[in-house]
């Protein structure tokens, strides 16, 4: 008999402040005003995803010394956005990505559980950490914390946050108005934590919520990240998408699970994914091409440069050649408040190699950005995309994808109207919601549900 | 911002959980158990837009609710947990569309960067009906929530001991407001640009740093949220003292005060005036709003009867910092306009039951006062700075 089919989860990730997000396309709309958040969830839900998805950076990007201007800049506060969302959907999970390093267990705890009381149960946390004292000038805190700790405090966060969580079992509020009894427990929401991060204690005040705890994401890729998505999140928001490397991540992230008492079906993989749709794969193949130029201006390439040489590269030609001179290894990095530029540990040797890149292809700086750049990964008319998002499923490079669009707000729209009703057709998709919880929809179980089973077995 | 005899009255009503009488919960009319829901909100805030109000507020705080002095009880007779304010007040935000939406946020503990985002998002969320009510937070239980920093027990707020701690939260939450506002204009208006040619999505020349340093906290900027739709969303705060009173005339488009007749009235609003002139903010608009609790039936009898109801519930008369007002809501539209020719601009009302004397606003006091001729019709407005007769200020940082 053969493995039954796999349902595919999908998601849509409002587009970012990076050069994905094309907003010189005369159909993109408003990055901040409401109007376009509305239109992207309506779009999300009318086409019966899991759930939509928002990112978060808490400095504005700055490279030599200067606010990043090329991308789009600015975006609204998560959990407000989100909270405003629920009024205009009613089956969508909301998923947040909310810092540990820059809040409080009581607070972020407190705004979780409102926003899944608010929601009807559909908030997710998509936990993140830094580090670097740049974002920290915004915040009481300070940039105080290092490099190594990050993970650290990023796990006594959430075990925190679930202590909060969990000090409400929900069945404490009776409100009998005719005993007076609104509370059947006097230590309703107490709690302790002592910990090598946070040291509190007291009464935690937002009563039980829908779904117990929010969904939680991991998005870091480090071995640090993985091992802390396989011991606590419900899902990974991760970044492979060829069908190979998927497959090598999805295979290491599930093996490790074993080891904390959880089956691989916990643990959902959720990579990020661009898709390029068009009538037809040539037309699709063209488009992806002329996005990918939009993507990548001149300015924009020569600024991409800048985060492997670290230095100001403004006075070169974007169509000429690569510079001759290296990379300045010496000092402090010009780009600030983006993670990308520590993914070239030896920005040397990286120099060496696209140079010999562009000298075999004859590319000019913008080529080689466009080029090796963040890859395109979905192309093709409706037909072909259904069928590849499908073969990465079945075949275990992913449970689903989290989709970002290139267009604000409208880039959703014909991915609605025309591949889900193909993946629909496979037998793949929901063709409706089927649960009112984000954890319905994820197929994951209530943690009470989880703590009844250890306690019964 | 004096009023004048014919200015019309500015009202809003301050929701907390049933209703601000602790035993309001056990009130037949009362829906304790949908608390915690969305509906039960919204519903209360359409039935506050039904009567055209200016705004309404929703009280919060970082701890269970008590009935004691700064420290926690372990009642289990009244109404304890709540929402965060200001999710609750976005998740209303799409469904409203002419009122003002105020939470509550505390300022003791939490981050001016996260609650200035957060307030220009609710302003994005209800297009430009946003504001915030400050309030700090003396009780060390609420601050071994966060475990960042101890506060010193006081007994009462005016001991000479708490003078100090109470003087010190104050004007942490004066710097708060200060970075609230740099924040919001760290962006002009204008700074989107979208220039296709230099492939430049802003003007960086008019996003600025804020640079603010102060005792307690220091922050960069700017904000990565745009300037809001109000430029400025309505900051305001409850005063009851020499001290908060500074912090509204420094910080505040609107402050609440606790009068319990006119002539208190008129000396807490020249106190105000004072304060605000010495901040040099003697011609910026500033409302003061008097508070009241609000027992309203339309006969004086009934609406007494059912305040001593919920004493007997309760098991104490009720007791509040404000005047507790129980009649008519002709005799109520009496004393508003008694208070408002001693200097008082509006009133912010705490519904003693909010399932009985909202509507009673509402349905009562609203069209009581239209016929006198002191309250709007219609809302006359699309914005809550609008609706109080607000301009949408300059930002400080444009040159041009």
């Amino acid at each position: 008999m053969s493995k039954p089919l796999k349902q595919i989860h999908l998601a849509a990730h409002f587009p970012g402040v990076n050069n994905t997000t094309v907003w010189s396309d005369p159909a993109s709309g408003s990055h901040i005003e409401f109007s376009s958040f509305a239109h992207f969830a309506r779009t999300a839900e009318r086409a019966k995803f899991d759930f939509l998805f928002l990112a978060e950076g808490l400095r504005l990007r700055e490279q030599g010394g200067k606010i990043y201007d090329l991308d789009v800049v600015g975006r609204p506060d998560t959990f407000t956005v989100l909270s405003a969302l629920a009024a205009v959907t009613e089956h969508l999970g909301l998923t947040g990505t909310i810092n540990s390093t820059f809040n409080e267990p009581y607070e972020v705890a407190r705004q979780f559980a409102s926003l899944d009381h608010l929601s009807g149960g559909r908030a997710a946390w998509n936990v993140v950490t830094s580090w670097d004292a740049f974002t920290g000038e915004n915040f009481r805190r300070g940039g105080f914390l290092p490099q190594e700790e990050r993970y650290s405090r990023a796990k006594e966060f959430l075990a925190t946050a679930h202590e909060l969580f969990d000090s409400w079992h929900g069945d404490e509020i009776t409100a009998d108005q005719d005993t007076g009894v609104f509370l059947r427990d006097a230590k309703a929401g107490a709690f302790v934590h002592q910990g090598q991060h946070f040291d509190i204690h007291g009464r935690f005040n937002v009563p039980r919520s829908p779904q117990g705890r929010p969904v939680i994401f991991q998005a870091g890729d480090s071995d640090e990240g993985r091992e802390f998505a396989a011991s606590d999140a419900d899902a990974i928001f991760s970044r492979h998408t060829t069908l190979e490397a998927g497959q090598a991540f999805y295979t290491d992230v599930k093996r490790r699970l074993a080891k904390y008492g959880r089956r691989p079906d916990q643990l959902l993989i959720l990579p990020a994914a661009t898709f390029t749709l068009a009538d037809t794969d040539a037309e699709a193949r063209d488009l992806a091409k002329e996005v990918r130029r939009q993507q990548v201006s001149g300015a924009t390439a020569l600024r991409h440069l800048e985060f492997v040489w670290n230095r100001d590269l403004s006075g070169y030609d974007p169509d000429g050649p690569l510079p001759d001179i290296d990379p300045d290894v010496s000092s402090r990095h010009i780009a600030e408040g983006r993670a990308q530029v520590r993914m070239y540990r030896d920005p040397l040797a990286t120099a060496r190699e696209w140079r010999e890149l562009a000298a075999a292809h004859n590319w000019s700086i913008r080529d080689l950005v466009i080029e090796t750049g963040n890859r395109q990964n979905f192309i093709g008319s409706a037909e072909t995309i259904a069928r590849t998002i499908d073969e990465y499923v079945q075949s275990d490079a992913a449970d689903g994808f989290i989709l970002v669009p290139h267009v604000t707000p409208t880039g959703l729209d014909a991915f609605a109207d025309q591949v889900v009703p193909l993946l629909q057709e496979r037998g793949v998709f929901r063709t409706d919601y089927e649960g009112p919880t984000l954890r319905h929809h994820l197929g994951l179980a209530h943690p009470d549900d989880l703590r009844d089973r250890r306690a019964a077995s | 911002m004096s009023p004048t005899p014919a200015s019309p009255l500015h009202l809003a009503v301050a929701l907390e959980g049933t209703g601000w009488h602790p035993a309001s919960w056990r009130d037949p009319v009362s829906r304790p158990r949908d608390l915690f829901t969305a509906a039960y909100w919204a519903g209360l805030v359409a039935e506050a837009e039904r009567g055209l109000l200016d705004f309404v507020t929703l009280e919060d705080g970082l701890g269970l609710q008590t009935s004691r002095f700064l420290e926690p009880d372990d009642r289990t007779d009244q109404v304890r947990g709540r929402l965060d304010a200001v999710l609750t007040a976005a998740r209303i935000g799409p469904l409203t569309r002419h009122i003002g939406l105020v939470p509550t946020a505390v300022v003791t503990h939490t981050e001016p960067f996260h609650l200035s985002k957060a307030i220009a998002t609710l302003d994005y969320v209800s297009t430009g009906r946003a504001g915030v009510r400050v309030q700090i937070t003396a009780r060390p239980d609420e601050a071994a929530h966060f475990g960042r920093r101890g506060i010193p027990r006081i007994d009462a707020y005016d001991a000479p001991a708490a003078r100090e701690t109470v003087t010190d939260l104050f004007d942490e939450a004066a710097d708060y407001v200060e970075v609230l506002r740099r924040l919001w204009d760290s962006w002009e208006d204008d700074a989107e640009i979208r220039d296709v040619v230099t492939g430049r999505f802003i003007d960086r020349d008019k996003l600025h740093h804020i640079h603010f340093e102060g005792r307690h906290f220091s922050v960069k900027g700017p904000s990565i949220t745009p300037r809001p739709p109000q430029g400025q969303p309505l900051v305001t705060a409850l005063a009851h003292d020499t001290i908060p009173y500074r912090l509204v005339a420094r910080a505040a488009d609107v402050g609440y005060v606790t009068p319990h007749d006119a002539d208190q009235a008129r000396d807490i609003v020249a106190t105000v005036r004072e304060e605000q002139e010495a901040a040099g903010r003697a011609a910026d608009p500033l409302h003061v709003f008097g508070d009241l609790t609000v027992f309203l039936d339309d006969d004086p009898a009934r609406a007494a009867a059912r305040r001593a109801r919920l004493d007997d519930l309760a098991g104490e008369p009720f007791t509040s910092d404000t005047r507790v007002f129980t009649g008519t809501p002709a005799q109520l539209a009496d004393l508003l306009l008694e208070f408002r020719s001693a200097g008082l601009t509006g009133f912010r009302l705490r519904p003693a039951v909010l399932g009985h004397d909202l509507p009673a606003i509402t349905r009562g006091l609203v069209p009581e006062l239209q016929h006198r001729g002191a309250f709007r019709g219609a809302y006359e407005a699309g914005t809550l700075r609008g609706l109080l007769g607000l301009p949408r200020p300059a930002n400080r940082y444009a040159t041009a």
